[in-house]
């Protein structure tokens, strides 16, 4: 009885395996013809023939990416946008989270779910307000409109890190209290340190969401010498494909998603583990 | 702050406890300011517009029109337009949930290899949305699309103008957002799947209970607050689709086909210059939002089980 039964699951196991692996190659199976038409030449990939395998393989397109001045500055724009806004607004982000869970004040659920709100509102309608305010002050040659927001912390990090610490006794303030220790220090000493593993991931999950963004940047930005990478890719698209330079339009999407895709294989446990408890407990 | 709020505090507080107050509040001084600049004061600033005639360099008071903005909305036939688009790509939703929940299933046995699985249907959210836009715009190609050259290879016939067509262009719109986002459904939803006690699902079996029935009667209640998540920010994403449709089909497509809200506020706000017409559909697109957020929120005693 058991054995059969073990014998069902096995093949019911396989099945859905199979199942499974079939699914997987067609979510993966457009990033992998993205991958091999970098490799292409032009002809390859605009003949009527279906082809998947580059043949001859061409490496320089990415050399030709590499070398366009643009490109390089993308990532040098949105590195300049994504490391003050990191540093300075994970400090405030986890600053504010642990005031919001552990310290007593007037107002404070207030505050908080007014902050809270703001995550219903649509950028849709701050965007023209927002591009006005920054017009005004000149920031639009710049990449201030990309970083200034972000100084003041990030709702979402926010809620995540106060999430994170109602599971740390609310004594230990108390205790440090006594031991004549101040706020500031209790914050930098003792709950930074507790924080540090969750902080850590929504910074990455954070630096993902500047790398990738692509709005903010279209809107605010109007000098090409402060484009950011995505901004660039979406010109590259537009001004290479109408000579069908697809392989080098491919060549720079496909670099400009490997870091964060790095960045995923490595952290994955933790990036999932983050993504799934923001949708259980949201 | 204002000495109003300050005063009865000070009077029921200690001295300590006035410390601890001013602290708590100054700590979260960054993202509260933070909000009144760039939420609270544009959300006004907005309102304010959407009553204008404003072009977004002439003196905006002086455009005053009143409803009128709002008015024209409700007559205008593209916003109708692309009102229906934008809910027609909702049709995702469903699809996504569907699907996810199914892999996630199907993922939720003990097999090798599984994580590996998880990873790889994971890939595209953490893509640059740009990036795969753009990829997808070459894989939806007409003439050497990916798409179409497997369907030559394996049907002999040409396949269908995905972007160019009224109708292939709102499939292919979908297509690419469940793509995109599968990895976020089966993430939650096995998540939801591995807090379901397994005694819930031995119990039924011995009361004679069948897979499909498993799953209807056990499964699927279980997992709703999964399925509640997915579908609010589902909605409140789907609302504001915009990006994909840019980069994919630039001129909003045949007729208009494909353009979404958020997409002809951009062309109204930015390209035509009518800041005030745009900032009036801005304003009515969240009000939208919130009201079916809001009934949602209302609706989910009637639906969402919780496991206590």
């Amino acid at each position: 009885m058991t054995l059969q039964r073990n014998k069902k699951t096995k093949l019911v196991d396989t099945i859905v395996l199979i199942l499974l692996i079939l699914g997987a190659v067609a979510m993966v199976f457009p990033l992998v013809y993205m991958v091999f038409s970098s490799f292409m030449t032009k002809n390859q990939i605009l003949s009527a023939e279906f082809s998947i395998i580059p043949d001859p393989w061409k490496f320089g397109k990415y050399t030709e990416v590499l070398q366009r001045p643009e490109f390089l500055r993308g990532v040098r724009n949105t590195l300049m946008v994504a490391i003050p806004v990191l540093v300075v607004g994970g400090f405030t982000s986890s600053l504010a989270a642990f005031s919001f869970s552990k310290l007593q004040f007037k107002g404070k659920n207030g505050i908080f779910l007014g902050l809270l709100a703001t995550m219903m509102i649509p950028f849709a309608v701050v965007m023209i307000p927002q591009y006005v305010m920054f017009t005004k002050m000149q920031w639009t040659n710049s990449l201030l409109p990309l970083i200034i927001p972000g100084l003041f912390g990030n709702v979402g990090v926010i809620f995540f890190l106060r999430q994170n610490l109602t599971s740390i006794p609310s004594t230990l303030v108390e205790a440090a209290k006594i031991d004549g220790c101040g706020y500031f220090r209790i914050y930098y000493q003792i709950f930074l340190p507790l924080m540090k593993g969750a902080l850590m991931t929504q910074l990455i999950l954070w630096f993902m969401g500047i790398w990738n963004d692509y709005l903010a940047p279209t809107i605010f930005i109007q000098d090409d010498e402060w484009f950011t990478l995505q901004v660039v890719i979406r010109s590259f698209n537009s001004y290479y494909a109408v000579n069908s330079d697809y392989p080098l339009i491919m060549a720079a999407s496909v670099l400009s998603i490997l870091p964060t895709l790095l960045l995923f294989f490595f952290f994955q446990r933790y990036i999932i583990e983050s993504v799934a408890i923001s949708g259980v407990k949201g | 702050m204002n000495v109003s709020e300050v005063r009865p505090v000070k009077k029921k507080m200690s001295k300590a406890a006035l410390t601890e107050h001013r602290w708590g509040l100054a700590f979260v001084a960054p993202p509260f300011i933070g909000f009144l600049l760039f939420m609270a004061f544009p959300i006004v600033f907005a309102f304010v517009a959407s009553l204008t005639k404003w072009n977004g360099m002439n003196d905006m008071l002086d455009q005053f029109c009143g409803l009128q903005n709002y008015v024209k909305l409700m007559g205008d036939e593209k916003f109708w337009k692309v009102l229906g688009n934008t809910v027609i790509y909702m049709l995702g939703i469903p699809i996504g949930m569907i699907l996810g929940l199914v892999i996630a299933v199907g993922m939720n046995r003990k097999i090798r290899g599984i994580k590996v699985l998880r990873t790889l249907y994971y890939i595209p959210v953490v893509s640059s949305l740009v990036a795969v836009a753009i990829l997808w715009m070459w894989v939806f190609n007409y003439d050497y699309g990916l798409l179409n050259s497997i369907i030559k290879f394996l049907t002999g016939s040409h396949g269908p103008n995905w972007l160019g067509d009224e109708t292939w262009v709102k499939v292919s719109m979908i297509i690419f957002m469940v793509w995109k986002g599968l990895g976020t459904s089966i993430i939650l939803y096995l998540a939801g799947l591995q807090g379901i006690p397994r005694d819930y699902y031995e119990a039924a079996t011995i009361d004679g209970a069948n897979g499909w029935n498993l799953f209807r009667h056990i499964t699927v209640p279980l997992v709703s607050p999964v399925t509640f998540y997915l579908l609010i920010t589902g909605l409140i994403g789907g609302f504001q689709v915009f990006v994909e449709v840019l980069v994919m089909v630039p001129s909003g497509g045949l007729d208009y086909s494909a353009a979404t809200v958020v997409f002809y506020l951009y062309e109204k706000a930015f390209t035509s210059r009518q800041m005030g017409y745009g900032s009036a559909m801005a304003f009515l697109l969240s009000l939208i939002i919130f009201v079916i957020t809001a009934i949602n929120f209302r609706a989910q005693d009637k639906w969402v089980k919780t496991m206590d």
